[in-house]
């Protein structure tokens, strides 16, 4: 059984390097570039309000929740009316980054830095589209991992 | 099985006990490593890989692998920020497709131009590529072979690439991508200054009292610059905000006046606010009776399509699209007159209060405007009239050089500046703002480069567009594309790009690090080296050049492109591709290798390898035997030196966050044109135009001309296409960050929930979107991020599965070549 499953996995890789050979376009998929394939349905936000691990300390972290209609303009700041240090205790949301309050010199200021005012340049939310191509990034913890188990 | 926070800690509890009590646990057990040895990572510094702001960055490495970047905090661009492409480009390199050995379109163990991609070593490479160079050479001359670059280059590729096309081809038939992003800002400079780039800096954000934005969403496409505007927005209340666009996008969220204006007619609102400022007497009179020309420009120039297409045959000026003839401040007054509030209200859809606002803005004389402008200004079958026209409010003002007062043309390419424009890389340009036409500038060029006199060509080369309609037609037979993805990117693919390409009487080369649309449609595709795997420059678009060093190896056998030009340069000989009269009267260049009269004249190769910095590896200079990028940007920068191009040595960039030019006694210039802060603008005269020869800036007389297509009947939307923030253009390399891919996955077509209504269609619905040309299956967003108002939709181009260049048109501003790809009519049908 073992064994077919394998042959099974080799063959379909096989056949798909054979197919990647006539069409490496590797974001189009199967489609050549004179036909065009059916674009997906519409990916769903996660809404699952659970924070992800981030790639390394300074990533940004990505937003666990939908943002849909969130006002962030001249008058008013949506996101921070749970994320501001002042609002956490009651919205148990975790607090912006203290470099928020930071000015362009790195100077404190009294409240968040209004050049961290529009959340979204540095903070998206994540659909559950499948990433159409892996990467191959390694992360800094595994990297230490490998490194000691040498 | 989720896991509780509380689960959480009792399972982590464990360890921590089991460590604290001294037990033996292996090291990886610990959940904290504190030795030094192991934990310290190595930081340099990089410019980002994406737009023309040219953030500075600080990248990680350990164990050869990039593993971490942030914002530089020492960088005056972006001080320690950067957007979210920026915070994930340790992981553009690390797609697990990319590319890692040449592939060769084969059948039977030969090449084919129907054949299958197969694996090759770079000998067997470069040995298909040089027969098919030369093949194409000997039959039609330098004017069969072509290269199509990018802004994206680092400084000393492009001036590489530039170099062995035009001095050792003797080909002008190379562009870059800038061609579809820039070349309408550096027509409005050349015609207005005279000389490229903006006069201003990103320090005018601090000093401005009013932004406003023609034809630019800086909240999605230059987000750290739009930090910037933000800071200064909201920490200074009587700063205003003006943003003026055909839709409503993501900068209106900061905007006090908003405007959404009908396509094209951003012409009549620039010469209303000229008009305005006449009838209420703000003319700044001193400066522009010292400062200005004015001069009446050609109209009817017509719009850059085949000569055949019947708007071509009927526009009067469209052999003398650049033609003006002299004017007077009188002129003008009564040529703009006709621009007034009604007829402009009523044209661009804009109410006459806003417009009033608007003007006022660049009345008052008390208030320091800055103007931005990209894509919307500059992808325009008018687009140097546009940049003109911004130029003649501020002029009229008085409203230039100085702190805040800035008309900035913003870059939409890492290096569209730096490479692109100032190392000559436009078909036809050289070094320093020279062109090939001028027989004085390509003198200059031939003794720079030390080869012989009259070598090189005064052809103006196929632009852009034209390249991509000369493959179609079999006039280029062999083509090099480097560093970009011009088969998405360029317009109208059905019909010139993709037959161009899979003509069977044309050669395609494609360099990149990933398997693109554009690797698909070639027949040779050569691994690359990308960003921190190569030592590396870029200009930005406030003039500061910054340099990197390569951090990381590359994977495979993939090689930087500037090794890719320069080993290529070995495979030809000058009596294979130099006129014979040059060699006979030349005899020393007789035998020689391009390689060698290019590359080791004693200048470029100048620099041994003891120069290079021990700490990071180079692996083009080690191949080669000597310090490649510094030979090449050392000689370079002699161009430009004493020109008021002038570029600081070599290693000051290595040990700065760049610097902006002109650099002079090794201070950077911040404001040019204007006493005491341009050190070329001779004492006495305060401001000094010194592009013109008299250095009188240039006030153009210019009228509203329509689009080259618009809706009618049956075609009875707008389309504009454009970027997403999450992306980096046709998306090669954002789209295989997961995080960015899972933010925005697919394009959509933004439209209005009336227009979607009218067409039986909602939100999600599978829709096709079509034009005379081509058409997309994509999915309808009528509650996205882009608002546009009925009758005009928007499509970005990032998404290679959703192809719309496929429907935008191939038409140009016939002054500067640049395509518009923000106009052009179609229909919106369910699928």
């Amino acid at each position: 059984m073992k064994k077919l499953i394998i042959t099974t996995l080799v063959m379909a890789f096989t056949v798909s390097w054979v197919q990647a050979q006539e069409n490496i376009a590797t974001l189009r998929g199967d489609t050549s570039l004179n036909q065009q394939g059916t674009p997906p349905v519409m990916p769903k936000v996660d809404n699952e309000d659970i924070k992800r691990k981030r790639n390394y300390p300074m990533q940004p972290p990505t937003i666990p929740h939908k943002i849909d209609n969130y006002q962030v303009d001249l008058k008013t700041n949506k996101c921070l009316s749970c994320h501001s240090r002042k609002l956490t205790e009651e919205s148990r949301a975790p607090m912006i980054s203290v470099t928020h309050y930071m000015d362009r010199e790195g100077n404190f200021l009294a409240d968040v830095s209004p050049r961290r005012y529009f959340c979204s340049q540095c903070h998206v939310i994540q659909t559950d589209a499948k990433p159409l191509v892996g990467n191959e990034f390694i992360d800094i913890d595994d990297l230490l991992n490998i490194e000691q188990s040498q | 099985m989720k896991t509780t926070r509380r689960d959480f800690i009792k399972q982590n509890a464990v360890a921590t006990a089991v460590a604290a009590a001294g037990l033996s646990l292996p090291a990886s057990a610990s959940n904290l490593v504190t030795d030094s040895s192991k934990t310290k990572l190595k930081w340099s510094k990089a410019a980002c890989r994406f737009c023309g702001t040219g953030c500075s960055v600080n990248v990680a490495t350990k164990a050869g692998r990039v593993v971490a970047t942030h914002g530089d905090i020492n960088s005056p661009v972006n001080k320690g920020l950067n957007c979210v492409k920026g915070y994930f480009l340790s992981k553009i390199m690390y797609g697990k497709d990319r590319l890692t050995q040449p592939l060769l379109r084969k059948k039977d163990g030969k090449y084919d131009k129907n054949g299958e991609f197969t694996a090759v070593s770079w000998d067997e490479a470069f040995d298909i590529m040089a027969e098919k160079f030369k093949a194409a050479l000997k039959a039609k001359g330098p004017r069969g072979v072509g290269m199509f670059g990018s802004g994206q280059w680092t400084v000393w590729e492009g001036y590489a690439a530039a170099k062995l096309m035009k001095a050792g081809f003797l080909s002008n038939n190379i562009d870059p991508n800038a061609r579809h992003c820039m070349a309408s800002a550096v027509g409005g400079f050349m015609r207005t200054f005279g000389i490229d780039e903006p006069m201003g800096c990103y320090d005018d954000f601090e000093h401005a009292d009013a932004f406003v934005l023609w034809g630019s969403n800086m909240a999605e496409m230059h987000p750290i610059l739009w930090t910037r505007l933000t800071d200064r927005r909201l920490s200074a209340p009587h700063v205003k905000v003006a943003v003026l666009s055909t839709y409503q996008h993501r900068s209106f969220d900061l905007a006090d006046i908003p405007m959404v204006f009908t396509p094209q007619t951003d012409m009549a609102i620039l010469n209303y606010i000229a008009n305005y400022i006449i009838q209420n007497k703000q003319v700044n009179k001193n400066f522009v009776n010292k400062h200005v020309n004015f001069r009446m420009g050609n109209a009817d120039i017509g719009y850059g399509l085949r000569p055949e297409h019947p708007l071509e045959k009927k526009a009067v000026n469209n052999k003398k699209a650049g033609g003006s003839k002299p004017s007077s401040f009188d002129e003008f007054a009564k040529f703009v007159s006709k621009y007034d509030a009604d007829t402009v209200s009523e044209l661009s859809g804009v109410s006459k209060q806003s417009l009033k606002k608007l003007a006022e803005i660049y009345a008052d004389p008390k208030i320091k405007v800055m103007s931005l402008w990209t894509m919307g200004v500059n992808q325009h079958t008018r687009g140097v009239w546009v940049n003109n026209m911004i130029y003649n409010i501020h002029l009229l003002t008085g409203k230039i050089s100085t702190p805040g007062n800035s008309p900035f043309s913003l870059t939409g390419q890492p290096s569209a500046c730096g490479t692109a424009r100032e190392v000559g890389t436009f078909s036809h340009r050289l070094p320093a703002d020279m062109v090939v036409k001028n027989p004085a500038h390509r003198k200059f060029a031939e003794k720079k480069w030390k080869l012989p006199e009259g070598l090189l060509p005064g052809w103006v080369g196929a632009h852009a567009v034209l390249q991509n309609r000369h493959l179609r037609d079999s006039k280029i037979n062999a083509y090099w594309v480097q560093v970009n993805n011009n088969v998405q990117a360029a317009p109208n693919m059905n019909e010139e790009t993709l037959p161009g390409y899979r003509n069977p009487d044309n050669f395609i080369v494609v360099s990149d690090a990933y398997p693109t649309v554009t690797t698909q449609a070639a027949d040779l595709i050569l691994p690359t080296a990308m960003w921190v795997e190569k030592e590396g420059a870029y200009g930005n678009a406030e003039r500061r050049t910054q340099f990197w060093y390569q951090m990381v190896n590359a994977p495979g056998e993939s090689k930087s492109d500037l090794w890719q030009l320069v080993e290529f340069s070995k495979r030809f000989k000058t009596d294979e591709v130099w006129p014979k009269k040059i060699l006979d009267k030349n005899p020393e260049y007789r035998g020689k290798t391009l390689y060698q009269v290019l590359f080791t004249n004693g200048q470029v190769d100048k620099y041994p390898l003891k120069d290079l910095n021990p700490d990071f590896e180079n692996h083009e200079s080690k191949h080669f035997g000597f310090y490649l990028q510094k030979g090449l940007f050392e000689e370079y920068a002699k161009f430009g030196r004493g020109k008021a191009h002038d570029l600081a040595d070599f290693d000051t960039y290595h040990a700065t966050r760049g610097l902006r030019w002109p650099v002079v006694n090794g201070k950077e210039t911040l404001w040019r044109f204007k006493e005491g802060t341009d050190p070329y603008v001779k004492k006495g005269k305060g401001f000094e135009f010194y592009g013109k020869k008299d250095g009188k800036a240039v006030i153009f007389a210019l009228p509203y001309e329509p689009a080259a297509e618009s809706p009618d009947k049956e075609y009875d939307l707008w389309l504009s296409t454009g970027r997403v923030l999450e992306h980096w253009h046709s998306g090669s390399m954002t789209q295989r960050v997961p995080e960015l891919y899972r933010a925005f996955p697919d394009a959509v077509v933004f439209m209005h929930p009336d227009d979607a209504r009218k067409r039986g269609v909602r939100r999600g619905d599978e829709v096709k979107v079509i034009s005379r040309r081509g058409e997309i299956l994509t999915r309808v967003e009528t509650r996205g991020r882009n608002k546009p108002p009925t009758g005009l939709v928007y499509v970005p181009w990032f998404d290679a599965s959703q192809l719309i260049n496929k429907v935008t048109l191939d038409a140009t501003d016939p002054i500067s070549k640049e395509a518009d790809f923000k106009k052009c009519a179609v229909k919106v049908v369910k699928a």
